[in-house]
């Protein structure tokens, strides 16, 4: 996984994501998700591109199910993006594979 | 602007991939736009079974990612893109993804199918919210609840008994009286206490307010309308052909399909060549496929052989 991609767990979701200095995209997504294996890529391009505006984390679903509850994700990829230092509530969601510039386009505003 | 390049591939599933395979060992330097949905429908299955030489079976993504690696090996260019546009009225052929534009003597068409939906309005509001048409990912969500799936294919068949593995019952929503998924499927599905049949119904509506609650049935004979509570609704009715790209380019016939020669995946359009299920709506398999982009990239080879010698 690239170097600007963080991991968030259950355990520390709250902290991770509420003391971020910038939005945190988190990817819901688990390993037998081949669309979550086709998003990757480009969220690691994202990570590097956008490091100063946009923290990039994964939550992994099948270790983590309290948070996928937490939020209702009920498909995956599902992608939240979280105002800096908010973890009630996202202010974007993201369902299901899309490619670099449908992702870009929906996340005008948050990455300007 | 770019150098013409011998070949350019849109997709890839097996078709799209083993075409790069033999057209990367016939030293053609393809270069593959893999797409938004690389590696194509196999992606969204668990374990293949009838993919010849995988004995135990192998998972679709893994499989996929061995066919994109053999590609790779041999010199194919992948850049994960969709394609946006082409112009195949005069050679070379244009592309273009973004506003990069590419040029390329011959094109191999290998942009597969995507899923079919109701088409209702409550279905796209409620996608990801209870509507699912990917049961490898979405089944996990609904651990312990009651679930229905769409569809009386291989496909819906395979899913639901999938997804037995989570919900507490699956019911199969069929609009015939019989299922047209191979028998051995059937047969599973017919034995597995968690699946149950509504015969002759389609979904006239789905209700719930931020997650699925019900869903509306109307049996096709009497015409009567039912509920089903179900958390979750899994769509698998079936796919059309992508080929929203070469509309208006290439021949299509009256699905959508690209119409190919017999014995041929030439398309309407010299130097332009139509593999996997894009233009097959009679097998549409796995091994099908990946047997028409062998014939896709030989085809390819002899037809710049022939047209831009040298190339």
């Amino acid at each position: 996984m690239a170097a600007n991609i963080v991991t968030v767990t259950d355990a520390t979701f709250d902290e991770v994501v509420g003391s971020s200095d910038t939005p945190v995209l988190v990817d819901f997504w688990a390993e037998w998700c081949g669309p979550c294996k086709m998003i990757a890529p480009t969220l690691e391009e994202l990570a590097v591109e956008k490091s100063d505006k946009l923290t990039i984390a994964k939550l992994n679903v099948d270790e983590n199910p309290e948070t996928a509850r937490r939020f209702n994700v009920m498909s995956i990829p599902t992608l939240l993006v979280f105002e800096s230092g908010k973890t009630t509530e996202e202010s974007r969601r993201i369902i299901g594979a899309k490619g670099k510039s449908a992702l870009l386009e929906d996340l005008a505003g948050v990455i300007a | 602007m770019t150098k013409v390049r011998n070949v350019i591939i849109a997709g890839s599933g097996p078709a799209g991939l083993t075409a790069a395979v033999y057209a990367a060992r016939a030293n053609l330097a393809p270069l593959m736009f893999e797409g938004l949905n690389a590696g194509g429908q196999l992606m969204l299955t668990t374990d293949v079974e009838n993919f010849p030489g995988f004995p135990e079976g192998i998972l679709g993504p893994d499989l996929m990612k061995q066919f994109r690696e053999q590609a790779v090996r041999f010199g194919t260019e992948i850049v994960t893109a969709d394609v946006d546009r082409v112009d195949l009225s005069e050679r070379p052929f244009r592309v273009w993804v973004g506003d990069d534009e590419h040029r390329a003597h011959a094109i191999i068409l290998t942009t597969g199918a995507t899923a079919r939906m109701l088409g209702l309005p409550a279905e796209r509001e409620l996608l990801g919210h209870g509507v699912s048409t990917c049961a490898t990912c979405d089944g996990f969500f609904f651990r312990d609840r009651p679930i229905a799936i769409v569809g009386g294919g291989d496909s819906a068949i395979e899913e639901a008994i999938f997804l037995t593995k989570f919900a507490t019952s699956v019911t199969v929503i069929h609009r015939r009286d019989e299922l047209r998924a191979s028998k051995i499927l059937q047969e599973r599905a017919f034995a597995n206490p968690k699946i149950d049949f509504r015969w002759n119904a389609v979904v006239e509506d789905i209700e719930g307010e931020g997650s699925v609650q019900l869903v509306k049935l109307r049996d096709t004979q009497t015409g009567d309308v039912s509920s089903l509570d179900v958390a979750g609704l899994f769509v698998a009715i079936g796919h059309d052909p992508a080929t929203q790209l070469v509309a208006g380019q290439l021949d299509l016939d009256e699905g959508g399909y690209v119409i190919t020669a017999p014995d041929s995946t030439a398309t309407s359009v010299p130097g332009v060549f139509a593999a996997g299920d894009v233009q097959d709506h009679v097998f549409r398999q796995a091994v099908t496929a990946a047997g028409s982009g062998c014939m896709a990239a030989i085809e390819a080879e002899r037809w710049l052989q022939e047209h831009a010698p040298g190339a």
